[in-house]
This record gives C-alpha cells, structure tokens and sequence, in this order.
C-alpha cells in the first residue's frame, strides 16, 4: 500500500526496514512516556498528599481502585518504557550481536521479572483483606 | 550535548534503582510489618535520603528533557538560541523542584 506524498515520515517507515521494525518502538517510546508524563506526576502528588506514609496509611490508599489501578498502570508502563529506553542505550554502545542479544536478554528477563513481582505484590495488597 | 546526555543517563537510573526500589517498596508493603520496618528504615538513612532526592532529581530531569524531545520531535526548537533555552530550563527546572519538593518534605510534612 502506497500513500505517496501524504504520508508522514514516521508512517513511510512504520514495518519497513531490515528488521521490519523500529518505527513502533520509537513510537512505544514516546506514548509510554507521556502516560508515565500522568502517571510520575499521579505518584508524587499522592505520596506528598498522603496524611502520612506508614504501612497501615498506604496499604488502604493501594487498597482501594484509585490507587491500586493507576498503580498497576505505572508498574506495567513503567517497565515497558525502562526496557524500550534501555534497548536503545544497549544498542548504541554493545555491537557486537552475540553480546547485544544477551545483554537486551538480560533486560527484558529482568524488566518482565521486575514487573511481575511488582504487580503480584500490588494484587496481594489490592486483593487483601482490609488494611 | 549535556542535556542529551543526562537524559540516558537518568533514564537508566530510574530503570535500574528506581524501579527496584519502586518494587521493593511494594514487596515490603504486602510482605508484612517487619518487611515494611525494614524498608523504612533504610528509606530514612541519610544515605537512602541521598538515594532519594537524586531519584527525585533523576525523574525531573528525565520529565523535562523528555517533553523537550518530544517538543523536537515535531521539528520545533532546533534553532541554536532556542534550542540552548530549553537545554538550560531543563537543568534549572529540575534542580528547583527537586529542592522545593524536599525542602517541603523534610521541612514542614507534617
């Protein structure tokens, strides 16, 4: 499908190239980074807000959906734009294949691993009994 | 140039220290009293404080130099006096809410 000259640059690219990717990762990048944009924001209001940050103050403010989904929101995004951002420095300064591929293994290992005990803690604290 | 710089950088800082202790914290959280304790404790040491507001540091600089990239992004501010404006706001721009944000934290949180 051509869309001559109405297409933008980033929608000639998009599938294209040796890898057939790249244009949705630079795009993933930058729409993860403005929900985090929300969500960072989200996070440091509600921790300044807070009437206090001990256990039992912070688990009811997990504990219920408007913390707990904004929650589960920042630690599946948050993980997916580390891992695209850190893709990016990984292949700017690891060349070599063999090593590029197992450090970008490592990460995502890492980030999918991160994310899951993160969001198994946040369910544990969400799904709880009352706080 | 800087700028630039310090956007990977703080990148792969909130990545690596902040989301583990962004987990962390959420761990302990769920994981019980004791767990908890022990974070809080290690979040009130002067060397976790430090963590902290270069944590906090970290993420207004990524914040800003980031809107700045999706600013150029559209092809906007890539005049040289321009483009050295938004550079310089975004490094006082995060030093001024790092400190303001602490200065309420530590100062007058109740």
């Amino acid at each position: 499908m051509s869309l001559g000259e109405s297409a933008t640059p980033l929608g000639r690219v998009r599938g294209l190239g040796s890898a057939r990717e790249g244009g949705e990762h630079w795009l993933t990048e930058r729409v993860t980074s403005i929900a985090l944009l929300l969500l960072g924001a989200w996070l440091i209001a509600s921790l300044l807000f807070l009437p206090s940050l001990d256990q039992r103050t912070v688990l009811e403010w997990l504990h219920a959906p408007s913390g707990a989904v904004p929650m589960a929101l920042l630690i599946v995004i948050g993980f997916k734009h580390a891992l695209d951002g850190m893709k990016v420095v990984v292949d700017d300064y690891v060349h070599e294949p063999g090593n590029n591929f197992a450090v970008n293994l490592l990460l995502l290992f890492l980030a999918v691993a991160g994310g899951a005990i993160a969001l198994f803690a946040l369910a544990r604290i969400a799904f709880g009994g009352a706080a | 140039m800087l700028v630039s710089i310090l956007h990977r950088v703080t990148g792969t800082g909130l990545s690596i220290v902040g989301l583990a202790l962004l987990t962390w914290w959420l761990a302990a959280l769920a994981g019980g009293t004791d767990a908890y304790a022990t974070f809080s404790k290690a979040a009130a040491h002067p060397v976790g404080i430090i963590v902290l507001i270069g944590l906090t540091w970290a993420f207004f600089q990524h914040l800003l130099s980031g809107i700045r990239h999706l600013v150029m992004d559209t092809g906007a501010a890539f005049e040289l006096d321009t483009n050295k404006t938004f550079a310089i706001a975004t490094l006082v721009g995060s030093i001024v809410l790092t400190a303001a944000l602490w200065v309420y934290v530590l100062e007058y949180r109740p």
